[in-house]
């Protein structure tokens, strides 16, 4: 497979730097007459409108433009990998959900993969329509905090209230299917733990119907604005040599010209048979991550609409297995999440057997086979892989998170240096990084 | 390749070669550790030229007690690969493979912050997701997971880690 | 939604406080009510977005559940011009210094709501990481709990807030 991008492009950068060190502003000193090198060391962060997040930037400038840059992370470091050592399995969903805060279902959904291939079973069908549904549909919303808060950051402060706005209605999807508008908890190992509500298939036509039009919006708003266009072509020029070097992934791998993607390299959860295409660009500027990350958002409409078509057809959507499937029946009531009446006069005045099974399922969970597994799925940012180490018992021995945001960070310092501070701002926001995802 | 194709081809190379799981799972010694790397990375069908996370786990009583675990891939055949290698309590040295992979830089800080694991080579070790003046390395399984208990209304609860376990 | 009348010292009072209360001058009351007003009615919160409340927060500033209803209209980036600290996240250790720096640097009066139960109380997260709690840090006006808090917890923490602002007189 041949990898195109732009020759020379990383040669070209690594020029320019190395000719801007060499060339140091002469200021003469005027008593002893010897030339001065004037720096300015600058701390953007943690705390900052437009580093997305708590990143905090060392730079170093000579005048407007950055010579040497450091990214500084750990400020949301909270030790979800030691938490899930110490939780069952179960609970280790909504441990991992937070991890990345924008993309919880992804997050979900490796985990529960990784489970799944221990214990050497799979999903029922219905289950894993509705986890690609509700991923594609994680994507879309992900892309669009992207471009409000992208948008807002470069200035363009309107973009973030039609980007939000946007966001509410699939938050709202969100809602009614899964109670939650974030963090959801949703897919567990061995399915996910709600079906749809009777009204959920009518919520996301009518949101099918209406978002293809917003998209031509933000098109129309956008991609030939003078703008958009001064402060993002030509800005964070990243090779795809660069990126594969850097371990980079996602949108930036693909606007530098290299067609990778986890869905279709390695389809996961029944991708292989839907329809949809991968959007490519070479320019590897920052304008084509965001053109490539607007045809994405129209990639994953298509995708929701077939998996919607499939989810006409009933069907279990947690595995029948007792000693693994979640034992409960829930559904969103007007109050919340809730149990179906009937499972609960079982357990309760029926049958003592039922009750101390719901009891221990709840509380112990699953018991999982020895092992190790890494499985990897296409997040909005990039490959996200779960390490998960299993040593037969109710709770995990070891999960390591390989988040796309940490290891993208590593390529700020080439695509920065070089450049203007202003377009450093340009490129954090091209990169879409999510500090929860970095810091874990 | 396939899994079995790529553990039969491995094999050739390399004596430790697991398959379990669909994965292809090689163990070498440290000092064998960067040859592997090139060679999986140089010859033609192998390819391995993209290395997707490095990280550890701890086996505190075992021997060896530390894994470091090395995830390639390639991206022109898309098949993966696992490579590990075991360290000894007393002495938790591994050279670092940034020559080799730039990405590995911030992985080995962060296995280096977490684990207390030391790259050898490194360009520039330190922590980075915990406080610089941090003591200890917390995901060791003999560190504590940390926390307060929760009081309310009379009743108390003790931290996650002095609860009873499922 | 319902917006409580906290009892203040402008309601229930003995008759010797109204004489002293009078002796103090009619003025200064309604100047001290009429400061208060504007403190809550215009207040401007201080971004310290962390984690996933932040996303929740910003949604509470966006179209929907529009917070410039009450006054936030702008989110100030610079402490220095900001009068309410929202922490929206979770605080780690390595943040918590610079939580503080952040809101030693704002000016009086200067108020904190900790939105979601990690800044609260340290959340799920009860680790070596995470500050169990930001009140160990900074003193906290209102607590709003929720994994994160949908806008309107948020926005109903707020409006208790103010009420708590308005009713705090601060002249004598």
């Amino acid at each position: 497979m041949a990898i195109g991008h732009e020759p020379g492009v990383g040669e070209e950068m690594s020029q320019a730097r190395d000719e801007l060190r060499r060339r140091r502003p002469e200021v003469r000193d005027h008593v002893t007459g010897e030339v001065r090198q004037e720096t300015m060391i600058i701390n953007m962060g943690p705390q900052h409108p437009s580093t997305h997040g708590v990143l905090r930037l060392l730079l170093e400038l000579d005048g407007e433009t950055v010579i040497r840059c450091k990214p500084i992370v750990g400020y949301l470091h909270t030790g979800i990998e030691k938490n899930t050592e110490y939780r069952t399995w179960v609970q280790g969903v909504a441990y991992v959900t937070r991890a990345d805060y924008l993309s919880p279902f992804f997050n979900e959904l490796a985990y529960c993969l990784s489970v799944e291939r221990l214990l050497g079973i799979e999903a029922p069908p219905r289950a894993q329509v509705l986890r690609v549904l509700l991923c594609e549909l994680n994507r879309i919303a992900s892309h669009l905090v992207w471009v409000a808060t992208g948008g807002m950051e470069l200035g363009a402060v309107s973009v973030m209230l039609y980007g939000f706005r946007e966001r509410e209605l699939i938050i709202d999807i969100f809602e009614a299917v899964t109670g939650l508008r974030m963090n959801h908890a949703y897919i567990r190992p061995g399915g996910v733990i709600m079906d749809l509500p009777p009204d959920g298939a009518r919520r996301i036509a009518k949101f099918l119907d209406t978002m293809p039009a917003r998209i031509d919006d933000y098109e129309r708003l956008l991609n030939d604005n003078p703008i958009w266009l001064e402060r993002n072509v030509g800005v964070g020029m990243l090779s795809a040599e660069d990126a594969l070097a850097f371990g980079v992934t996602g949108p930036l791998l693909r606007a530098a010209g290299a067609p990778v993607d986890l869905r279709k390299d390695e389809p996961y959860s029944g991708y292989e048979t839907y329809d949809f295409d991968v959007p490519v660009r070479t320019e590897a500027d920052s304008y084509a991550r965001y053109v490539v990350r607007i045809a994405e958002m129209r990639e994953s409409l298509r995708i929701v609409e077939q998996a919607l078509e499939r989810l006409r057809e009933p069907g279990p959507v947690m595995v029948e297995d007792p000693k693994v499937g979640w034992p409960v029946k829930l559904s969103v009531g007007p109050d919340g999440i809730g149990n179906d009446e009937a499972y609960l006069h079982h357990i309760m005045e029926e049958s003592m057997e039922a009750l101390i099974h719901h009891f221990k399922m709840v509380t112990q969970g699953v018991r999982v086979p020895e092992g190790e597994v890494y499985t990897a799925v296409e997040s909005p940012r990039g490959e996200l892989g779960y390490y998960v180490v299993s040593a037969n018992e109710y709770r995990p021995y070891r999960v390591h998170i390989r988040d796309p945001s940490f290891v993208n960070l590593q390529a700020v310092p080439t695509m920065v240096e070089g450049g203007l501070i202003a377009d450093a701002i340009a490129v954090i926001a091209s990169l879409d990084p999510v500090m929860g995802g970095v810091d874990r | 390749m396939n899994a079995e194709e790529l553990a039969a081809r491995i094999r050739e190379g390399f004596r430790d070669v697991l398959l379990a799981r669909d994965e292809v799972i090689v163990v070498v010694g440290r000092d064998e550790l960067v040859d592997a790397l090139v060679r999986l990375r140089d010859q033609p069908d192998l390819s391995f030229g993209f290395l997707s996370s490095i990280t550890a786990t701890d086996h505190p009583g075992r021997e060896p007690r530390f894994w470091v675990v090395y995830e390639l891939r390639s991206v022109e055949h898309v098949h993966r690969l696992r490579l590990k290698v075991g360290l000894p309590d007393d002495d938790p040295l591994v050279p670092s493979v940034t020559p080799l992979f730039p990405t590995s830089n911030w992985h080995e800080r962060e296995v280096w912050d977490l684990f207390g694991i030391v790259f050898d080579g490194h360009p520039d070790l330190d922590r980075i997701l915990l406080p610089d003046d941090w003591e200890g390395h917390p995901l060791r399984k003999d560190e504590e997971l940390g926390g307060v208990g929760t009081q309310y209304h009379g009743a108390f609860i003790p931290p996650v880690d002095e609860r009873s376990m499922p | 939604m319902p917006v409580e009348r906290v009892e203040g010292h402008l309601t229930g009072r003995t008759p010797e406080e109204v004489e002293d209360e009078v002796r103090k001058g009619v003025l200064l009351t309604t100047l001290d009510r009429a400061v208060s007003w504007a403190r809550k009615q215009s207040m401007w919160p201080a971004t310290f977005g962390l984690a996933c409340c932040a996303i929740e927060m910003m949604s509470a500033g966006a179209g929907r559940y529009d917070l410039s209803r009450w006054g936030m209209e702008l989110f100030r980036a610079s402490p220095r011009q900001a009068d309410l600290m929202i922490v929206a996240g979770r605080v780690s250790q390595k943040m918590a210094p610079v939580l503080r720096r952040v809101y030693d640097q704002m000016p009086e009066p200067k108020w904190v709501v900790s939105m979601g139960v990690c800044a609260s109380a340290g959340g799920m997260f009860t680790n070596y990481a995470i500050v169990q709690g930001v009140d160990t840090i900074v003193p906290v006006d209102i607590y709003v709990p929720g994994c994160p808090p949908k806008p309107e917890m948020l926005m109903f923490g707020i409006l208790k807030l103010q009420e708590k602002v308005r009713t705090t007189g601060t002249i004598r």
